[in-house]
């Protein structure tokens, strides 16, 4: 059994886990419909710049909604010491870096996508013409925060301040996925398709790549006493 | 010839900050041997349990365990040892079954679900295999979780007190899984703070305290009767030295 498929044995495992609980992607969805619900309220209907206000309150929704999967990704590896248990197996500590980190994709890529939907309704989003463009969007977004997500979870978890710890580190770290995010799917809002958005992408990818291998290197470090 | 022990310890130092857990510690194990730790709270045995089974670096000192130099060899370590501790390292959202086997994938285990199967019912648990861990009582868990530590087939096994949190009946039953483990093939190394329970299936009895180890000596030559005077004597005097 290889080096991937034993990463993709703790992730299954936390997403057999949270099929159980249903903790995690439920309280994330429903903070994320309550954002994009009270961003609603604030806007006035009719307003001239709603365009260039409706990317920056969907992904508001994700970060904030995404951060409340991340506090608890390690968080359940603390219960009976697992994560111990975890870091006793004979196995790269990169394979239980990518283990935690393709469960968290998993979260946060269907919050991503369901928030997505709950917000197309709202803000009258042609759903038909955006979603596939914005699932694309999405999912890299998705990769750069649960990557970089993972690494300060990692940290954060030992902590009693955890919860705010883990913002003050990810938040100033995000921004480039946050704005690239933000500017490629305004132009797919606004009818221009991905192409006119495609240097944000482009930020995207790279931010992916750069952070993931970051992160799996670095990722020793934070979880050894 | 000579051969190495499975456990050797020189000068072991751990600090924390600037507080040392561990001050110049020695140690020998060997192979197939049982030894039981004893020393009060704060004597550095679960420090040492984590040092010698990988979990936590040296600050000083050298640390061989199986002929293996940590922290460097710590990697190949991991295969051979088995750590039983007061926590159990299980999920609690997983299955009995699913826990072993989950395991067993990070472990690599040839025939795995046989394996697991086995281990359940050496444990007594196959009655319980399906049901989720957090429905299970303490006693319940501390079994699993020595099916767990068993499913590689370790020759080392570390017990950083298993005893503890466990009624008269499960701690019963867990001395009873802990004998069939000591074949003499096996080096156990098993701290406790409980004397009874400590002295019941070791070979070489130590006391621990203050970072240290201050008594060593064979079962044999050791006088159960007397073993608890022994033993505050020996806590006793660590503490005035500090004082």
């Amino acid at each position: 059994m290889g080096f991937l498929s034993r990463s993709w044995a703790i992730a299954q495992k936390d997403i057999v886990a949270e099929l159980r609980t249903r903790e995690t992607v439920i309280s994330m969805l429903l903070f994320g419909f309550l954002v994009i619900l009270i961003f609603n309220f604030g806007i006035e209907p009719g307003l001239r710049e709603e365009n260039l206000v409706k990317p920056g309150v969907l992904w508001a929704a994700f970060t904030f909604a995404g951060i409340l999967g991340l506090n608890r990704s390690f968080a359940q590896e603390k219960e009976n010491d697992c994560l111990q248990g975890l870091l006793l197996c004979p196995v790269d500590r990169a394979v239980i870096y990518l283990g935690k980190f393709f469960g968290n994709l998993v979260f946060t890529a269907i919050m991503g996508v369901v928030v997505f939907i709950f917000f197309s309704v709202l803000y009258n989003v042609d759903l038909v013409g955006a979603l596939l463009p914005m699932v694309l969007i999405l999912l890299l977004a998705s990769v750069g925060f649960s990557s970089v997500g993972t690494l300060f979870s990692s940290v954060s978890v030992g902590l009693k301040t955890r919860d705010v710890l883990l913002s003050i580190l990810l938040f100033p770290v995000m921004v480039p996925v946050i704005l690239a995010a933000a500017k490629s799917s305004a132009r797919v809002l606004d009818g221009d398709g991905l192409g006119a958005g495609s240097l944000w992408l482009g930020l995207l990818v790279v931010y992916d790549v750069v952070f993931l291998a970051i992160s799996v290197m670095v990722f020793d470090y934070t979880v050894e006493e | 010839m000579t051969t190495l022990p499975a456990i050797r310890v020189r000068g072991l130092w751990k600090y924390f900050g600037h507080f040392a857990a561990l001050r110049g510690l020695d140690l020998d194990v060997e192979a197939g041997r049982f030894l039981t730790i004893f020393g009060p709270n704060g004597a550095g045995k679960t420090t040492l349990m984590k040092v010698l089974s990988t979990q936590s670096g040296a600050s000083e000192g050298s640390v061989v365990v199986g002929g293996v130099e940590l922290p460097r060899g710590a990697g190949e370590l991991r295969r051979r040892i088995g750590v039983i501790s007061h926590n159990t390292y299980l999920y609690p959202q997983l299955s009995a079954y699913e826990n072993l086997v989950f395991y067993g994938r990070m472990y690599q285990v040839p025939d795995l679900r046989d394996r697991a199967m086995s281990l359940l019912e050496e444990v007594g648990l196959v009655g319980r295999m399906d049901d989720r861990v957090a429905t299970f009582s303490r006693g319940m868990e501390q079994r699993l979780s020595i099916a767990r530590a068993l499913l590689h087939q370790p020759d080392l096994m570390f017990l950083d007190e298993p005893y503890t949190g466990l009624d008269q009946h499960a701690s019963r039953m867990l001395r009873d899984v802990l004998e069939t483990l000591h074949t003499g093939e096996r080096t156990i190394v098993l701290t406790t703070h409980n004397l009874e329970q400590g002295l019941e299936m070791c070979d070489d009895v130590a006391i621990q305290v203050r970072g240290r180890m201050v008594y060593r000596e064979p079962i044999e030559s050791v006088d159960r009767a007397s073993f608890e005077q022994t033993y505050f004597d020996y806590v006793g005097k660590e503490f005035r030295w500090d004082s």
